[in-house]
């Protein structure tokens, strides 16, 4: 069963159509983090404008519609654009790397997840261009962000837009529990695996039970919003209070799927700079799940002052403040894995011990306001701006930046300077307090949120001022981010396989990796395999009687090792043969052909969305992109025949 | 699952598969989509359940809701997954003609539900119930409605594999895709049953609540 093709099947390996239509994880990974890189720009810029306006009381620069806009479109640009998607470009690039494998279990679906996200997000931003950006709260409240109060095609925008970037994380979620479940190397159980990977398991589990809920909330406003249905009509009964549950049922998960990737990285950077195993890796394995499942349980922190009587508030508040137990046993189990150990600044571990300061800092006031009285006075005020960007900036920026750092060598083959590093990392760290240490002092003394303005006898100018200095300088420390990497491409100073004596699968293999990662499939027999490898002799010393078990082989790895051998080198002379053997792809089961039906789905799915907004004619393009990608998809066999003829297809 | 890195294991249709569990990675793929699916449905279902009785003016339920004629459509559905469970057993063993046979049996009883639901809303928008009239019309059909488009997905699906079978492209060293269709099957069927008890046996007597006045009709 074949369909005509219109296009030929891409086999080049160079060029736009070969990024177009790649499959590779490693590939897909730069594209996710070019791309939110991008947007990360974007929304800092949305930042900075907000913090121009703010840095004076009375300020006309920016008109209340716009700047509603701009909280809106900020938070949504860091959120969906810039965090998730800055995780996932580590998911793809460490996942099959850190577990040994050669691929993600499902290359095309992965390669959808990001032409989805892509195309979202410029769905979403094009609503700058018309200019009716979206301007109902990144948790977009209902009714305010009902047409009765909200005309404007704005908030139609986020609905549509959030929904398709939802499709493309739940896609990506799917794909990493299946592959982290099944595509580790032999040896590799689930308690050998490294942190980041298991992070990344319980992010992805989260985003696969998450996303749907918002996905819910977003279907409701929408059909509200186009057909006039009553979900949120307060004429016809609608209940505020109804999206806030939804919204928040998926938003505290969602805020847990921002910063558990961030605790992965830090996992990994810590002990390769420490020189040291991670301390309590079961605990803090085990924290990670607690903290994934409690999330469930705690949405309605973000609801008391809705008035939802003394038993809820009174439940959510002692769940709150439980979920602080398991968050601080990491940060302990981070500060045991330093302490005694042989540590190195290196920018990589500055950005790490910064994650821990500034994420304590967070967390401690997010268990302030664990408490209802305490709450009441603090919220919609700028403490809670304060505590946020503690947790997503001081936390989950900081980690990944630290991780680029760390991982930047591998990536490219080449060192990112330290010198300019450190510059980064310190203007970065100060002007991130500057900014938003005040704010807490700010909302204490009743500063609101989402406001465009404020009176001149408030005495919060010189606050503010502080602030807003500390936004530029920031956006200052990103810029010096950016030359950094101009400069490093041009120093080009190789990195070698292993630059920081790291102890993950990753630093096994060459910078960059190659096509196929691994030429023999790894056999794993510890925790932190490449480091014991690198140093026999420092087995006995972490690994003591109790663990005993552990120094041998594991007893899942019954395999047979002479089928096994065989298997490899089977493999290793498949992987060399297509090395230096562009033009035919690669006939290896193991590195599926590139596709641009991915690409083509993707489209025609943002082509639907966009009709959504009652164009009917594109909503008829659209569907017919997107029964053609769907088709010719499910049409193209992962890979095709060799083409001297020895068919194995359809 | 500490003996989880077994390589080489064949699973239940001969194929060999190099996965850590012994599972194969699409039918993972499918109970992890189908966990992500029951949040879909719960958050529906629990809206339902929130807006119950909360309705401003009619029809209530009790003025439209026919429970005989919605059990026949539920049990056409229960049977079709009788026939889903026939048809991967005969596909399995390799009995293509039996198999290709409850395929098709699946999709028509599949179809006869839909018509059921076309039928029922039609007959609810001529009783005057839409889904703009109340929170129970927006919450009834726009439930429904979703259940009835991963119905019809899965019946584009199955008649897709079908096909196959008649042509022998589905066989039983490739059922496995004939499985994913029918874990996908039953899930849609169960998610039914849900819905049929909490908005036909559950709510189906509720009338205007208090304070709303009573449906006269028009
Ligand atoms: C110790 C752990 C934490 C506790 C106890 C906690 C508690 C809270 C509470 C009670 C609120 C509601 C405040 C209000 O609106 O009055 C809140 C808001 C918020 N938290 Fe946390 N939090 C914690 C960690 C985190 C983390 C790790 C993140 C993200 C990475 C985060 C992100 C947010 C965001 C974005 C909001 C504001 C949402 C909004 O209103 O727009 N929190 N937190
Ligand atoms: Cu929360």
């Amino acid at each position: 069963m074949r369909l005509p093709r219109i296009f030929p099947r891409p086999t080049s390996e160079h060029g736009i159509w070969s990024w177009v239509s790649t499959v590779d994880h490693k590939r897909i990974g730069t594209l996710y983090a070019v791309t939110s890189f991008l947007w990360f720009l974007v929304g800092g810029v949305e930042a900075l404008l907000m913090r121009l306006q703010l840095s004076q009381a009375d300020s006309t620069l920016i008109d209340p519609e716009t700047f509603n806009q701009l909280f809106t479109m900020h938070g949504t640009t860091m959120v969906f654009l810039v965090v998730m998607p800055l995780s996932a470009a580590f998911f793809n690039w460490l996942v099959p790397l850190q577990i040994g494998a050669r691929d993600v279990a499902f290359p095309r679906l992965n390669a959808l997840s990001y032409w989805i996200f892509l195309f979202g997000s410029l769905f979403l931003n094009f609503s700058w261009v018309v200019g009716d950006a979206p301007n109902g709260g990144w948790f977009g409240y209902a009714p305010n962000s009902h047409v009765a109060y909200n005309p404007t095609d704005g908030m139609t925008y986020w609905v549509i837009g959030l929904n398709i970037l939802g499709v493309a994380s739940i896609a990506a979620g799917l794909n990493f529990i299946v592959t982290i479940l099944n595509m580790r190397a032999p040896g590799m159980t689930l308690t050998k695996m490294p942190v980041f990977t298991w992070m990344t398991f319980v992010t992805s589990v989260l985003i696969v039970l998450a996303l749907p809920v918002l996905t819910v909330a977003l279907i409701q406003l929408q059909v509200d919003r186009l057909y006039g249905t009553n979900f949120y009509n307060s004429a016809a009964g609608g209940d505020p209070v109804l999206w806030q549950h939804v919204f928040w049922l998926f938003g505290h998960p969602e805020v847990y799927i921002l910063i558990l990737p961030a605790m992965g990285i830090v996992s990994e950077i810590l002990p390769v700079f420490s020189r040291k195993p991670l301390f309590g890796y079961s605990f803090l394995v085990f924290a990670g799940v607690a903290i994934g499942f409690m999330g469930w349980f705690v949405w309605s922190h973000h609801m008391f002052t809705v008035g939802l009587g003394p038993a809820a508030n009174s439940a959510f508040a002692i769940s709150t403040m439980a979920i602080a137990i398991p968050t601080g046993v990491k940060i302990f189990n981070w500060l045991g894995t330093m302490w005694g150990g042989s540590i190195r600044f290196s920018t990589a571990m500055l950005f790490a011990i910064s994650f821990i300061a500034m994420f304590t800092i967070g967390g401690l006031s997010g268990v302030m306001h664990a408490s209802v009285p305490t709450d009441a006075q603090q919220q919609d005020t700028y403490f809670v701006v304060a505590h946020f960007h503690y947790v997503l900036f001081g936390g989950a920026i900081m980690a990944i930046f630290g991780g680029i750092y760390f991982w930047w060598p591998k990536a490219t083959g080449y060192m990112l300077s330290e010198g300019w590093g450190k510059a980064n990392w310190l203007i970065m760290l100060i002007g991130f307090n500057l900014q938003f240490a005040p704010q807490h002092w700010l909302g204490l003394d009743g500063m609101p949120r989402r406001v465009f303005t404020y009176a001149e006898n408030m005495g919060w100018e010189n606050t503010n001022m502080y602030a807003s200095a500390g936004g530029f300088l920031m956006a200052l420390g990103v810029l010096l981010f950016i030359i950094n990497v101009f400069y490093s491409a041009r120093k080009r100073v190789p990195a070698g396989d292993d630059p920081w004596d790291g102890r993950t699968l990753e630093w096994t293999m060459s910078s960059p990796p190659p096509h196929y990662n691994f030429a023999t499939i790894p056999v794993v027999e510890h925790r932190d395999d490449f480091w014991f490898k690198k140093y026999p002799e420092t087995i006995a010393e972490y690994y003591h009687d109790d663990h005993a078990g552990e120094l041998t082989a594991p007893s899942g790895a019954q395999f047979d090792d002479d089928v096994d051998m065989a298997e490899d080198e089977h493999a290793e002379a498949h992987a060399s043969d297509h090395h230096g053997d562009d033009d035919h792809g690669h006939g290896d089961i193991h590195l599926p052909d590139m596709s641009y039906y991915p690409f083509i789905l993707a489209l025609g799915l943002t082509i639907v969305g966009a009709g959504l907004m009652t164009i009917i004619p594109v909503i008829i393009i659209g569907t017919i992109v997107l029964l053609w990608g769907l088709i010719g998809w499910s049409m193209e066999p992962v890979n095709d025949p060799a083409p001297d003829g020895a068919a194995h297809g359809h | 699952m500490a003996a989880s890195a077994t390589y080489e294991v064949k699973n239940e249709y001969g194929e060999v598969i190099n996965t850590s569990t012994g599972l194969s990675n699409k039918k993972l793929l499918m109970w992890a989509f189908l966990g992500s699916d029951v949040m879909f449905f719960g958050s529906f279902i629990a809206t339902f359940l929130v807006y119950r009785n909360r309705s401003l003016v009619g029809p209530y339920p009790a003025d439209v809701l026919d429970i005989p004629i919605t059990s026949v459509s539920t049990f056409v559905l229960l049977m079709s997954s009788l026939a889903m469970v026939l048809a991967l057993s005969y596909i399995q063993q390799g009995r293509q003609k039996l198999g290709t046979f409850w395929i098709f049996s699946v999709v028509v009883l599949g179809a006869i539900f839909l018509l059921f639901q076309v039928y029922e809303f039609n007959h609810f928008v001529h009783l005057g119930l839409t889904p703009r009239t109340n929170l129970f019309g927006t919450t009834f059909f726009i439930l429904t409605g979703l259940h009835g488009a991963h119905v019809t997905l899965g019946v584009l699906w199955l008649m897709f594999l079908g096909f196959g079978s008649l042509k022998g492209t589905l066989r039983a060293d490739n059922a496995i895709d004939l499985e994913l269709a029918g874990l996908y099957w039953h899930f849609v069927d169960i998610v039914w049953i849900v819905i049929f008890t909490v908005i036909y046996l559950i709510s189906a007597r509720d009338v205007a609540p208090p304070g709303s006045p009573p449906f006269v009709g028009h």
